[in-house]
């Protein structure tokens, strides 16, 4: 443990650390532009030089490996006046436009040029400009703000796993762009906006649409997929303005998926902000008491077994909660929260969960993924993946269709067969995961959601047993969902009750006329053409599939607009915050289905969202260990049963469009347009 | 002043047969098997006590560099890296070594991979020197044929690999970690140091990089004793080196001499003196662009090795002389030097980057005299703003010539000014 002095006060460091972390320690703060924390040291801006005793030049601290008896001066007249000579150079070429820059306030440059540059410019020549280049629908360049910092191009390199930027020319002529300036085909793209220390990469759809201190920030959870990055959501009156990430190191660490980021203006359009009742075939703008009526009208003494309801990928726990109350109080078991029908146990917990955990995946030494394809499904846990492959020393297996995953893999197969095989010994790889340390699977519903799902479970636990995927502390078998709702929707028990119908069921109970009423909780993605005959109630934010064939709809709040609680794909219950009040006369949505609960007769025993919660933790442990994952049993699950050889089909086909808010969202339609469609490039006069 | 039967290049002309026979004739790869059964630590210290400092224009001394290899090899297998990306404005020794005496880069290349447990060795040099490179590749083939490089190279037991690369024209590349990233198949950036090449270099390995001139006196050197060398010119700064002098001078040339030789006597033997006498001297550069210009009053005796020019606040650099005599302009030559610098530099650190531009533009101005006088100490504090906080020694170099400028010619630059400012144009822009 090397011991330094860093202005006056001695620190002792772990070995490898540099000076600038040392410094850190020892409360120095050190400018920097180029180094960042998760990405590897290049150290080009030399804003971090300081002074070191007995050396002739100053050092650049990022880049330093502390050493034993080193006495650094960071504010020194020698380190002062290096730091403020870097200062110059930047500013010289930097245009000093920060008034119209949508950097300003949030830029490193603008906030450390006051504390270390000079007030005025000596530099009397020509400014550089330097041509914009096109990154696509999401980061915005104005490039020549760029101090060549290259942390975009370590990035995407690194984290994003797609080495798409880079530099060119040199000397005072380099450039920052991408490969034949084409747009970024990464999930992770956006990032480079919050990496970019100036305002070079800034956020396209943001664009001069606010300032950053008239923002109210808001700590949130994310819906877009099941792995719950945390967000903050910043708004500026009845609007949000844009999202960004919040430091997770057990989830996101500092990450933000490009939906996740991007598809926060789809809150603003196709949004559901009145009731409508369908009358004379049309569905008409009517008050909650009349669509309460309606609703009332149909459920009052109907059988319970004739009502069903179907939870959203991106329902709160607290309305699934509510809403499972009340249909157990209509006296109906049919309800589901599995909109593809995934043959998950909801009686075991360790069953449908990714038990590794997404920081676990960094211990892991064998990966097998099972008709996944985690870049589209869940890029953040993608990118941990990614990060336990740089570090070496892993072996990664893919059954299912060869996608690009940002790292190598060995291909297993296509077809699920694979399976079989590999829980039989009679694959090679089997071999792989016995002979491995901490050897871990991934089910995604690509597998799970097939006729054949519940044996592909079962077979994924024998594979588990057979290869030693779970002991002691280690738990390797992991289910990949796509819906932020499914776990909570598991943990609540949104599942058919004793003799109740699944979804297949459910749907095809409302075709034959065996079902009368169904209640759509923001359940969009099933086959609504089957539930023609019968009365459809949809509760949801967005006029999308579940609410155009809908007899009533009962306006809902978004995930920005509610507080609620999610369960993300490892079992960790966070809370989502309200950030801004729902559209019209939308409300929160458990308290729609309490309001509507005292309607039917059947009031429920719950009057505050604090109540709910109560509730909740009544109901299930995972609610009272809050951010936390509860750690759940290995118990037996799935049932065998024959695979058939057919080859997995992966669930999300186009990562920028998988729920009613993305679907809403113009980003989204121009990141599918460029990157599913087969990017047209730029229109020409004939397009349209 | 360097007796003949002390030179090391005797074919530095090319007057001679420069392949296998020839230079075996002129007594290369005598021995050589003799001075490998020598042992490895005896060839480093031999070129430790050589008192050989390196070549390339920092003047490290070479057998300590060879020892800061790791003594025995592990997994990561040990690469010697020869300079030869000869780009210093001034300069043209090495190139002229490889065209007319390649056999003695070979078989340094073998003794100081062998000292330094190396079995592979690249020579990168310069794309635009076609015919060296063509020379140097017939001079390897034969050593491969005749068995004294390749497998049991010289039938010492020792397997030995010797690769020529050619690199693309960026004179940045002859910076040692840029020429790896280089030779490695990146853009030509510096690395940052530490890790030193010797630690982590070539492909992650430890790797050493020595000038085509370092590598190519070794052979004589372990020849003839360390002794030999050492006698030769000034504590410090022993042996012979080679000069190359251009400019103003009657008859420009590339000759070896002893270190330490005066400057005057080094111009009048061997290139017939300076044109118009040496009373028409202006100023000189002393090694390669990238070190201060001297002005003829130092110049009258000052000796040429690298503490002395040091002394004096420039530097011996690549020996390269160059001449300026009066018809000179000293501001024009310094700005055409920093515009090569701003075209050269690699762009990745910001001082280099954005300081060399601005010196260039400023040295524009004050070429026609379109500045203020303020302007000259601004230009000086900028080039103390890039000297020393920089990736590489590429900003140094930028600033040097500048400082050397300000400090020797400031009277030349202020009248300059005052020149345009009376309405005289001295010259156009």
């Amino acid at each position: 443990m090397p011991k330094l002095t860093v202005d006056g006060i001695e620190v002792e460091v772990e070995p490898g650390v540099t000076i600038l972390q040392a410094a850190e320690q020892a409360g120095a703060e050190i400018p920097r532009f180029c180094y960042h924390d998760r990405l590897s040291i290049a150290g080009n801006c030399r804003m971090c030089l300081v002074d070191v005793e007995k050396s002739p030049k100053p050092v650049a601290s990022c880049a330093m490996p502390a050493g034993e008896g080193m006495v650094v001066h960071t504010k020194s007249e020698r380190a002062v006046k290096a730091r403020n000579g870097v200062m110059e150079f930047l500013l010289i070429n930097h245009p000093l436009d920060c008034p119209i820059c949508d950097q300003g306030g949030e830029c490193d440059l603008q906030d450390q040029a006051l504390a270390f540059g000079a007030d005025r410019g000596r530099y009397i020549e020509q400014k550089r400009a330097v041509k914009d280049k096109d990154m696509g629908p999401i980061v915005s360049t104005i490039m020549t703000r760029c101090i060549h910092c290259t942390r975009c191009v370590r990035f995407v390199e690194e984290i994003g796993g797609v080495a798409e930027i880079g530099m060119t020319g040199r000397g005072e002529d380099t450039e920052i762009t991408t490969y034949l300036e084409r747009a970024l085909t990464s999930e992770l793209s956006g990032n480079v906006v919050d990496l970019c220390p100036v305002g070079a990469l800034t956020n396209k759809p943001y664009a001069f649409t606010a300032r950053s201190w008239e923002l109210r920030k808001t700590e949130s959870v994310d819906v877009m997929d099941a792995v719950g990055t945390n967000i903050r959501v910043d708004s500026r009156g009845r609007e949000v303005m844009r999202v960004l990430p919040r430091l997770n190191e057990w989830i996101n660490e500092e990450w933000l998926a490009d939906k996740s980021r991007n598809a926060c203006d789809g809150l603003k359009y196709q949004r559901l902000d009145k009731p409508y009742v369908r009358r004379d075939g049309k569905l008409q703008a009517a008050s909650w008491d009349e669509a309460f009526a309606a609703i009332s009208e149909k459920v009052t003494g109907a059988s319970g077994s004739r009502l069903a309801a179907l939870a959203g990928d991106t329902a709160d726990c607290e309305s699934m909660l509510a809403l499972k109350d009340l249909m157990t109080a209509l006296g109906s078991p049919n309800t589901d929260c599995r909109q593809d029908g995934a043959a998950l146990d909801p009686n075991v917990r360790a069953s449908y969960l990714f038990n590794t955990t997404i920081a676990g995946i960094e211990d892991a030494d064998v990966i097998l993924l099972i008709g996944t394809d985690p870049r589209k499904e869940a890029p953040i846990l993608n990118a941990r993946i990614r990060k336990r492959f740089r570090a070496g020393g892993v072996k990664i297996g893919v059954i299912g269709a060869a996608a690009d995953l940002t790292y190598d893999y060995d291909h297993l197969g296509l077809t699920a067969d694979v399976v079989a095989r590999i829980a039989d010994g009679s694959h090679p790889f089997a071999d792989v995961l016995k002979n491995a340390e901490c050897p871990m699977l991934v089910i995604g519903m690509g597998a799970l959601s097939r006729a054949d799902g519940a044996a592909i479970l079962a077979t994924g636990h024998a594979i588990a047993d057979s290869t030693g995927m779970v002991s002691g502390d280690w738990n390797g078998f992991n289910v990949l969902h796509t819906a932020a709702a499914r776990v909570g929707g598991l943990d609540v028990g949104f599942t058919p009750g004793d003799g109740g119908k699944n979804t297949q069921a459910i749907l095809d109970g409302a075709a034959s006329g065996d079902i009368d009423v169904v209640y759509l909780l923001g359940a969009d993605e099933v086959d609504t053409s089957k539930l023609d005959k019968a009365f459809v109630i949809y509760q949801g934010h967005h006029g999308d599939s579940g609410a155009h064939g809908a007899d009533v709809i009962l306006p809902g709040a978004a995930y920005t607009e509610k507080n609620g609680t999610y369960v993300n794909t490892e079992g960790r219950a966070q809370y989502g915050q309200r950030v801004i009040f729902p559209p019209g006369d939308a409300r929160e949505d458990w308290s729609i289905v309490r309001a509507l609960s005292e309607r039917v007769g059947h009031t429920l025993p719950y009057d505050s969202l604090e109540q709910v919660r109560a509730r909740l933790r009544n109901l299930s442990p995972v609610f009272n260990h809050m951010d936390d994952v509860v750690v759940a049993d290995w118990e037996i699950f799935g049932q065998a049963g024959s695979i058939e050889a057919s080859a997995f089909t992966y669930p999300v086909d186009n990562y920028y469009q998988t729920d009613p808010i993305s679907r809403a969202s113009q980003t989204m339609a121009q990141c599918t347009q460029e990157f599913v469609l087969g990017g047209t490039g730029k229109a020409t006069g004939t397009d349209g | 002043m360097l007796q003949d039967q002390d030179r090391i290049f005797t074919n530095l002309y090319g007057h001679h047969d420069w392949r296998l026979a020839g230079a075996r004739a002129r007594g290369d790869w005598d021995g050589t098997k003799e001075i490998m059964a020598m042992g490895q630590p005896w060839i480093i210290d031999e070129m430790k006590a050589s008192g050989l400092r390196g070549r390339g224009g920092a003047g490290f001394p070479t057998g300590l560099k060879w020892s800061f290899m790791p003594k025995t090899e592990t997994d990561r297998p040990h690469y010697l890296v020869v300079n030869a990306d000869e780009g210093e404005p001034g300069t043209c020794k090495d190139r002229d070594m490889m065209r007319f005496d390649p056999h003695k880069l070979v078989e340094g290349c073998l003794l100081a991979s062998f000292a330094m447990n190396a079995h592979a060795c690249y020579i990168y040099i310069r794309g635009e020197f076609y015919n060296e490179a063509s020379n140097l590749q017939v001079a390897i083939d034969e050593a491969y044929e005749a068995g004294l490089i390749g497998k049991n190279a010289c039938g010492s037991g020792w397997d030995f690999d010797l690769y020529l690369h050619r690199g693309a024209g960026a004179y940045i590349c002859g910076e040692e970690t840029a020429l790896i990233e280089s030779l490695e198949g990146k853009k030509g950036q510096p690395r940052l140091k530490p890790p030193f090449p010797a630690g982590v270099g070539l492909y992650g390995c430890p790797t050493t990089v020595n000038n085509v001139e370092s590598i190519a006196v070794a052979p004589t050197i372990l020849r003839r004793g360390a002794s030999w060398f050492a006698g030769i010119g000034r504590l410090n700064n022993t042996g012979t080196k080679v000069f190359c002098i251009s400019g103003h001078v009657n008859r420009p040339c590339n000759v070896e001499e002893e270190m330490g030789i005066p400057l005057k006597e080094l111009i009048d033997k061997h290139c017939d003196g300076v044109i118009g006498g040496w009373e028409n001297l202006q100023a000189i550069i002393p090694g390669g662009s990238s070190v201060p210009c001297l002005p003829s009053t130092i110049c009258n005796d000052i000796l040429m090795d690298f503490d002395s020019l040091r002394d004096v606040k420039s530097g011996l650099g690549t020996a390269a002389v160059m001449v300026m005599d009066k018809s000179v302009d000293i501001i024009a030559v310094i700005t055409r030097l920093a515009a090569f610098y701003k075209h050269e530099s690699c762009g990745q650190c910001t001082p280099c980057r954005e300081g060399t531009g601005w010196m260039y533009r400023i040295m524009q101005r004050l070429v026609s005299g379109q500045a203020s006088p303020e302007e000259i100490d601004m230009l000086e504090e900028v080039t103390y703003q890039i000297e020393g906080h920089t990736i590489c020694a590429l900003g140094d170099a930028a600033a040097w010539p500048i400082q050397g400028l300000i400090r020797h010619f400031r009277p030349q630059l202020e009248q300059r000014i005052q020149d345009f400012r009376d309405g005289k144009f001295p010259r156009a822009a």
